[in-house]
């Protein structure tokens, strides 16, 4: 075990400082370095913002579900299918049909069925009905005609959240997929979150909507600005969705800030008309079924330029505006997770978690060298090529150091001096019985290791088990304890073995205590 | 090498054991856990303010009806944590609390840390936890029994029951918080007293088959007092860096190393007086591990 072939010897050192130069990385300025690689400090160090969003497809379904209903009468008219007592409820539709053979005929054709698209990707259509008696069905999404609702809902407000937080202008965001109906943001220096918040559980749901003067049938009773209840027309003139522009401006007459917006053709060409058959009207500004403003048409809008205003103050004009360049979201955010961490308790943490660890890496190797003297140095020597190599592997990875993080480094500072401890008390047990000190020391490593092995394994497993388990700052934890047990392991097993090799070749024969 | 008789007193060490393991159990189910909101969901919000009282923080946050609310020092002086029990999603909680204080107060408010876990979100990581915790439990049982005997498997994971549950124990009895972090620390506890235990076991094994007329009493003792130095300074290394995050590490790592150092001290006393003991209560001798190698290569 004392033995080392030069092709060995080579190998060991060119590793070590291969990795350890990467650590060295990480006190380079920037712009000078030849390799950007470098730790990235965790939200809870650098400060920022952990937000976690959930979308709720379940009004979504309801929305869907209920435009279905029209293309199903129709089927059904078309096909001399008699139905009745067709009823909307939250998640299906339940009808009575007299013949059930000849709609399911209909209702599971794969050509241009319009109705019940068939969906590829999964082998399955969209709906599938359920027969409650004789001629009572039940007619809902299937399986996959919900995960497919829920993935373009889910895909859809990522790109929208993107939108919204570009628009913003933070540095550097995560937005990530999180399961099946979560979003995860992390906005990293942003020290107070409650706009972002509010951007996002917006779904700028933006329609223009004809006011009615009578409560007749097809008019929604919506609030407006002053809390008047108005009574405005079910028929969406033009959506959010014809928006190619939308800018805060200030209206010179008044000094008021209002949202100036661009339409697109085709809803330029819907406002013309609109606005043309019905002057002297007035035009409902419905967003997320409130009423924005409601003002009077003087004269048809054919330009495709309008105004919105409502008492808005600067700020609430250009977030309004920002909402509606970025466009919709199917479905509102609810925020399910939040973790804020301003930027001075993040330098705070960084200074205490230093300080800590420089403090017990001094106590950790005063007192091996106290336990061990010459041997201690080795296992010193060990230790601190150890710590550069967890460093230059953490670079390496461009792994996130969190507090808990430099918690698990401290830790492995106490416990990688567990492996050379372990080698060095069997060695003094073999020099007890061993004559010959080369062969107590060879057969030391010899015999510590399968329990070195042993021991270091199953802190592996543990550390595997919560960077899986694990979440956020807890994963940098598993993350350098992991790494940091397999350094332990190369630098015991191999540096601090070579350099106890140099120390036994060259004392040969003379009294080495250990 | 010490030559302490460990083994004459296992019998007491292991009614003490048990007499602790049961008074934790009770504490944990009677008393419960104190769960930090990672796990039981609402606002946490951290603040630093000159010359204000948790009183007066407490006085306005009580005009706001927002249910169980708790104001508590954290660290330095004018340091604060605010931990409000609101039961599901509220997106302008935060705001307003954080405004209603900016306003009340007669000072600088600096809000440093604002956390929210929401029901469900709390349910889940409550449940991975106890997920990782449980799968730790078997990966150790399942590498022992590979690496081992079964006596040694059922042995080490006896420890390691011991040392989670009655570290758990103490955190009941000072109704310490439970968080995140506290659940990487009880999985640290696991891999380190496992650590310790298969040392020993290693060096319990190997005196079996070398000297077959020890009984297993005498053979513990012996491994034991062989490693004991080994499991010392390894102890010590370890406590002074859990010591030097305890004291100097900041109040967020307070919890974590607290509970790091009681498992490590509970660990290093499991591996010596529960884990040893039960080979012998199992009747270990070195015909175990013979007939084990006979299987293993026939």
């Amino acid at each position: 075990m004392l033995n080392f072939s030069k092709i060995n010897i080579l190998f060991i050192y060119f590793l070590l400082i291969f990795i350890s130069i990467f650590s060295f990385l990480n006190f380079q300025n920037e712009n000078d370095q030849l390799i950007k690689k470098k730790i990235n400090l965790g939200l809870d160090l650098q400060g920022g913002s952990y937000l976690l969003l959930e979308i709720n497809s379940d009004s979504l379904v309801k929305e869907k579900i209920q435009s279905k209903v029209i293309p199903i009468k129709k089927l059904l008219k078309d096909n001399q299918i008699n139905y009745k007592n067709f009823k909307i409820n939250e998640k299906n539709l339940s009808l009575s049909i007299d013949n059930i053979e000849k709609f399911d005929l209909l209702f599971n054709s794969r050509k241009d069925n319009l109705v019940n698209p068939y969906i590829d990707n999964y082998r399955s259509y969209e709906l599938e009905y359920k027969k409650i008696d004789n001629f009572r069905i039940e007619i809902s999404f299937s399986k996959f005609g919900l995960l497919t609702i829920n993935n373009s809902a889910l895909k859809q407000s990522i790109e929208i959240v993107r939108r919204r937080i570009d628009d913003v202008g933070t540095k550097e965001p995560t937005i990530l997929q999180r399961g099946e109906k979560r979003i995860l943001v992390e906005l990293p220096g942003l020290k107070d979150p409650e706009r972002i918040k509010s951007l996002l559980g917006k779904t700028a749901q933006l329609n223009f909507r004809l006011v009615s003067d009578n409560k007749e049938f097809g008019t929604d009773e919506l609030t407006s600005e002053n809390g008047v209840k108005l009574n405005v027309s079910k028929r969406i003139i033009m959506s959010g969705e014809n928006l190619i522009d939308a800018q805060p401006s200030i209206q010179n007459q008044n000094n008021e800030p209002t949202v100036s917006f661009t339409l697109d053709r085709l809803g330029a060409q819907k406002f013309g008309r609109a606005t043309t058959d019905n002057v002297g009207k007035r035009l409902a500004i419905v967003l997320d079924g409130e009423i924005v403003s409601a003002p009077n048409i003087n004269e048809p809008i054919t330009s495709g330029n309008g105004m919105i205003s409502g008492n808005f103050t600067f700020q609430e004009a250009t977030d309004l505006a920002l909402l509606l360049r970025s466009g919709a979201l199917p479905t509102p955010l609810i925020v399910v997770e939040e973790r804020t961490v301003g930027p001075d308790l993040g330098e705070d943490s960084i200074k205490s978690g230093v300080k800590s660890l420089i403090v017990g890496f001094i106590l950790v190797i005063l007192f091996m060298l106290y336990k061990y003297k010459i041997f201690g140095l080795i296992a010193n020597t060990a230790l601190i090529a150890n710590l550069l190599m967890l460093i230059g592997v953490l670079t390496i990875l461009e792994a996130t150091l969190t507090l808990p993080g430099i918690a698990g480094i401290i830790l492995t500072v106490g416990m990688a001096v567990d492996a050379n401890v372990l080698i060095f008390e069997r060695i003094r047990e073999e020099l007890k019985t061993e004559k010959s000190i080369i062969h107590a020391f060879d057969s030391g490593y010899k015999r510590a290791k399968i329990t070195v092995l042993d021991a270091n394994i199953t802190t592996l497993i543990a550390a595997i088990i919560l960077f899986a388990f694990g979440s956020g700052p807890v994963k940098g934890f598993a993350i350098t304890l992991g790494i940091g047990i397999i350094t332990t392991l190369f630098t015991a097993y191999f540096l601090a073995r070579h350099l106890t090799s140099l120390v036994v070749l060259n004392t040969k024969n003379k009294e080495i205590k250990i | 090498m010490t030559n302490y008789n460990f083994s004459s007193k296992f019998k007491h060490a292991n009614i003490f054991s048990i007499v602790l393991f049961f008074i934790s159990i009770i504490f944990i189910i009677f008393k419960g856990l104190n769960y930090g909101i990672d796990f039981k969901g609402g606002t946490l919000i951290e603040l630093r303010s000159n010359n204000i009282e948790a009183s007066s923080i407490r006085d306005v946050l009580k005009t706001m009806d927002l249910g169980d609310v708790n104001v508590k020092k954290f660290g330095k002086e004018g340091d604060f944590i605010i931990k409000v029990e609101q039961k599901g999603d509220n997106n302008e909680l935060i705001p307003k609390i954080k405004n209603n204080l900016s306003n009340s107060l007669n000072s600088d408010v600096n809000f440093r840390r604002v956390e929210n876990v929401g029901p469900k979100v709390s349910a889940e990581l409550l449940q991975s936890g106890i997920i990782a915790i449980s799968l730790s439990l078997a990966a150790m049982l399942f590498y022992i029994w590979v690496r081992f005997e079964w006596q040694f498997s059922i042995g080490s994971i006896i420890a390691l029951f011991h040392d989670v549950i009655i570290t758990l124990g103490i955190f009941s009895l000072l109704s310490l918080e439970i968080n995140l972090s506290i659940i990487a620390a009880v999985l640290t506890i696991v891999g380190y007293s496992m650590n310790d235990t298969v040392v020993i076991y290693d060096r319990i094994r190997e005196n079996l088959g070398k000297f077959h007329k020890l009984d297993i009493s005498d053979t513990a003792n012996l491994s034991i007092n062989e490693t004991l130095a080994r499991t010392i300074i390894t102890s010590v290394t370890t406590l002074l860096a859990l010591f030097s995050i305890f004291i100097l590490g900041g109040e967020i790592l307070r919890g974590f190393s607290f509970a790091m150092i009681l498992g490590v001290i509970i660990g290093t006393y499991s591996s010596i007086f529960v884990a040893s003991p039960i080979l012998k209560y199992f009747k270990v001798s070195y015909k175990t591990i013979e007939k084990e190698e006979e299987k293993i290569v026939p």
